[in-house]
């Protein structure tokens, strides 16, 4: 049977870019179709009736969402090469636990940065930092968080790093020099094809929100 | 080389007796470490350093913890019952409707039973349009996964028994027949299964103690 594969995005949706970069890493060809999120298209209602939001991944007609969800669905259909996530139980835990933690604490602390003023930015500001600081910890000497191979939890991470002008200019902070090393894993990651053609520049997710 | 599974959890948490249900479903042997939390130990601060919470998994002493990444690797490394299908489609789904209970459903179930009463009703409205997915989503199965209980079932075990142990600790009402009866169905078989069953805390002790916790002048009609 023909493979049909569509995805229902926004390009600058950090979780959207997550499921690009996956589809990338496998090579998988597929239709995007670009929605406006303040009018919704039926489609994205009738395929995500519970949150109405992006991205749906939608393979021959059957849609799948939550970006973390559907990044582990591509792995697990295309598994013959690239895979996203470890083959042990225990390193799949144990980046499953890790992507959770970007989701829990990364996408919170860096929405309150650019949303909001005053004592609630400066906590926001603490939070995001000491999140970035924790994954440090845990990337440790490796290139990846995936250990030699980028995987899972870069993923899920990596694309946060389109909205670091965001977070920087409003936040009045520079997080290179706050948090080096997640600059340099950063940029090890954007040499990736899949990384590089799917992030948008910095400064047009900023001018979105202008 | 011997297995050692060890598991931090609380009695009336069902974070960790989701984890128990697994386990036991699968037949593991484990050791149970009840944490008290306004005190925890040196162990739990040791295994999971990043959140501090239960429930915790150590399997031959490597640590797991978030209780669904800990129910995935219950399901990956035993072999036996299975917790989730085997179709990477049905897989999706299923890891969609737990992530739908707990990150959605929780919070305003919590808060109409427990809020301020000005947020009450509207947290109530929100709660009930939250459980009607559910009840659309568990259609004419027995259960979430279908024929047999699987991880959504075991995820929604707070729905099962936690909500009810909420209304009648808090006077309100939410899961009712009329509105919910494929879930207030799928609720009693899910309770009355024998693994299950011999899982769940106490029930008085626990609405004892969500009334003492955070009921006080809350009584409703």
């Amino acid at each position: 049977m023909a493979e049909e594969v569509v995805l229902l995005d926004f390009w600058a949706s950090v979780f959207g870019m997550r499921v690009r970069i996956a589809l990338a890493e496998k090579g998988i060809k597929y239709e995007s179709k670009e929605e406006d999120l303040r009018n919704k298209s039926d489609l994205l209602l009738k395929m995500n009736p519970v949150h109405k939001k992006v991205p749906v991944l939608i393979h021959n007609g059957k849609p799948v969402c939550e970006s973390l969800i559907i990044v582990q669905y591509i792995d697990e259909v295309w598994n013959d090469s690239s895979p996203l996530l470890p083959s042990d139980p225990y390193q799949r835990a144990h980046a499953r636990f890790w992507a959770d933690f970007v989701d829990q604490k990364v996408y919170d602390a860096s929405r309150r940065v650019w949303r909001t003023k005053g004592e609630e930015q400066e906590a926001a500001k603490k939070d995001f930092f000491e999140s970035l600081k924790t994954l440090v910890r845990e990337l440790g000497d490796k290139p990846y968080f995936g250990g030699e191979t980028f995987g899972f939890v870069d993923i899920a991470l990596i694309t946060f790093y389109s909205w670091f002008y965001v977070y920087e200019t409003y936040g009045k902070f520079s997080i290179e020099a706050e948090c080096p090393e997640i600059i340099a894993w950063a940029k090890r990651c954007m040499q990736k094809e899949s990384v590089a053609n799917t992030l948008p520049d910095q400064k047009k997710v900023y001018d979105l929100l202008w | 080389m011997a297995e050692e599974v060890l598991l931090f959890g609380v009695w009336g948490s069902p974070f960790s007796r989701r984890v128990e249900m697994a386990l036991k479903l699968k037949g593991v042997e484990y050791k149970y470490m009840e944490e008290d939390i306004t005190n925890k130990s040196p162990a739990l601060l040791k295994y999971n350093p990043i959140h501090k919470k239960i429930p915790v998994l150590v399997h031959n002493g490597k640590p797991i913890a978030e209780s669904q990444v800990i129910l995935e690797y219950i399901d990956e490394t035993w072999q036996g019952y299975s917790l989730l299908p085997k179709d990477p489609y049905q897989r999706a789904v299923a890891r969609f409707w737990a992530k739908f209970i707990d990150d959605k459903c929780l919070q305003p179930v919590f808060k109409a039973c427990w809020g301020e009463e000005k947020d009450r009703e509207k947290a109530a409205e929100e709660a009930t349009e939250l459980l009607k997915f559910l009840e659309e989503e568990l259609k004419e199965k027995r259960f979430f996964g279908g024929e047999s209980i699987g991880m959504v079932d075991i995820v929604a075990s707070i729905i099962a028994f936690w909500l009810g142990v909420f209304e009648e600790a808090s006077g309100v009402k939410l899961l009712t027949t009329e509105k919910f009866p494929k879930l207030c169905n799928w609720a009693h078989e899910f309770v009355s299964n024998g693994v299950i069953k011999e899982n769940l805390p106490p029930r008085d002790k626990l609405i004892a103690y969500f009334r003492n916790r955070f009921g006080g002048a809350n009584a409703s009609k």
